[in-house]
């Protein structure tokens, strides 16, 4: 084995990077996606009520506590066993792998983005709530001016780690014949059974795209947190 | 002081159970490719080649232990010493002898297309019959089916032959999809997202006889030829010793009808190589 073969290597991540743009697509849509219906499951979490409460719980529990690839063997192998569901119209979609995988990612991420959230709103100080409400701020302007803005920083650091799981949870859909970087890997390795060259070459990657995701997630914590920093006043007397 | 007694008693035990380890030959199958390797109803590995290989190691006077591996790491985790052979139903190819080397072929590779009993597929030429499809007469026939396969989707295992067949013939024509076993490309042709499916016919035929995959059929005709080449037990190539070992235990293990005998045993029909 000669891991310094340079014309293997960049032929081989050049093969690879033609699956960037499908596990680029499987993160976003997941991503947006999860992150509706984990606002949703953060509202009814904090509802108040206990049937909504328990629901989400419930939907938490069960999505957090499988394996992500259990849940997209029983999303692509389980639900098509069901000869009604293949005469349903949500067969075109499910006998899709491309929408098994999204499908599957999405409500994985959805149950975890939602405890982040809800973490980042019950981290609002409640006195500044009170005061809010004091001044007569309806519902809305209150999310909008006082919880959202708070919530939405002290989410972040763990919402970015999310959103890097999910990137590296993409690779899972080429267990389901998707062609996605860790897919055409796979692919490369049976045509030339060198998998430590390969994987070195797919693990780059997938450390590329998410070192670009953390840049962008700490400019946007860097922006949003620009209260928290000292204010360097330029006075001129002490320097 | 007795932790280093302890420590020193468990490392010796350690290496005499390496020592032991290593006589034994280690056979790595896969254990999902019935009716060559598969798991038993109590989780024992069955099969035509758990047979064969307890067969050889007799013939060859040496102990085995026969391990599931998966398909997809099985040759890189040969040649980095995890285990000392194949026997996966693995075929011979140029491909494959570029990193290790094959005993002396101890089975046929036979593949086919399956299809559902309705699909356009099911009415695909030479139903059947043998076609080696490095012959003059395949050409026309590799052509019609191409057409008739165009814009379909095919399943294969990945890193088969079956999977090099259908980049081969049919690259442009089908959609082809790789699945990790053949049993999941079996579950997508019974579901319908498959059209079709190509693989060794005697899986297939095996996979017919169960329930779920009621409905099918094989289609087409029974290839062979180059590209499925002949299946033989992969090895290290630096293993020359091992490999004349197991070249003499298939050779007397055919000449006394042992192979043919456990063939139909299992599949129902003869696969031992001509030549």
């Amino acid at each position: 084995m000669n891991l310094f073969d340079i014309p293997f290597l960049v032929d081989n991540f050049l093969a690879l990077c033609r699956g960037i743009p499908l596990t680029l697509q499987l993160t976003v849509l997941s991503v947006s996606s999860g992150a509706v219906l984990a606002m949703l499951l953060a509202g009814l979490r904090l509802s108040g009520n206990r049937v909504l409460d328990g629901l989400a719980r419930g939907y938490i529990f069960v999505f957090r506590g499988t394996p992500l690839l259990v849940q997209l063997y029983i999303i692509y192998y389980g639900l098509s066993q069901f000869p009604e569901l293949r005469r349903s119209f949500a067969w075109p979609f499910l006998r899709e792998p491309y929408w098994c995988a999204s499908l599957a990612l999405c409500l994985n991420t959805a149950a975890y983005s939602a405890e982040i959230i809800r973490g980042g709103v019950i981290a609002v100080p409640l006195g500044q709530i009170e005061a809010a409400k004091a001044y007569g701020m309806g519902r809305l302007t209150l999310l909008r001016r006082i919880i959202a803005p708070q919530a939405l920083r002290l989410m972040l650091p763990a919402y970015s780690n999310e959103l890097i799981l999910v990137v590296k949870s993409t690779a899972l859909a080429s267990t389901i014949t998707m062609m996605e970087v860790t897919g055409i890997a796979a692919k490369l390795i049976s045509a030339s059974y060198r998998p430590v060259e390969i994987f070195i070459c797919a693990g780059a990657i997938y450390l590329l795209l998410n070192f670009s995701i953390t840049r962008l997630l700490r400019f946007f914590e860097h922006r949003l947190s620009r209260d928290q920093r000292p204010h360097v006043v330029a006075t001129g007397e002490q320097a | 002081m007795k932790l280093t007694l302890i420590l020193s008693a468990v490392a010796l035990a350690a290496s005499l159970q390496s020592a032991h380890a290593a006589d034994k030959i280690r056979i790595a199958t896969e254990g999902a490719y019935a009716p060559w390797n598969f798991s038993g109803p109590n989780g024992t590995l069955e099969g035509f080649e758990i047979d064969l290989a307890n067969d050889l190691c007799k013939r060859m006077n040496r102990e085995c232990e026969i391990v599931a591996q998966n398909w997809d790491g099985i040759i890189p985790s040969l040649t980095a010493g995890k285990y000392d052979a194949i026997m996966a139903g693995m075929s011979i190819t140029p491909k494959r002898e570029e990193v290790i080397a094959f005993s002396t072929p101890y089975a046929a590779a036979i593949n086919s297309f399956a299809v559902l009993d309705d699909s356009d597929l099911a009415g695909l030429p030479m139903a059947g019959k043998p076609l080696s499809v490095d012959s003059e007469a395949a050409g026309p026939v590799l052509e019609e089916i191409a057409k008739l396969v165009g814009g379909k989707t095919v399943g294969v295992q990945g890193s088969t032959t079956a999977s090099s067949f259908m980049e081969q013939y049919f690259k442009d024509a089908a959609d082809v999809r790789e699945y990790k076993t053949t049993e999941e490309h079996d579950f997508d042709l019974v579901s319908g997202r498959l059209d079709a499916v190509v693989a060794n016919a005697t899986v297939l035929a095996a996979a017919m006889e169960k329930e779920d995959m009621a409905g099918t059929k094989l289609a087409g005709p029974l290839f062979s030829g180059k590209v499925f080449g002949m299946i033989g037990i992969g090895l290290r190539k630096e293993d020359t010793a091992l490999k004349a070992d197991f070249d003499a235990a298939i050779t007397a293990a055919r000449a006394d009808g042992t192979v043919k005998t456990l063939s139909e045993k299992w599949f129902k029909l003869d696969v031992s190589p001509q030549d």
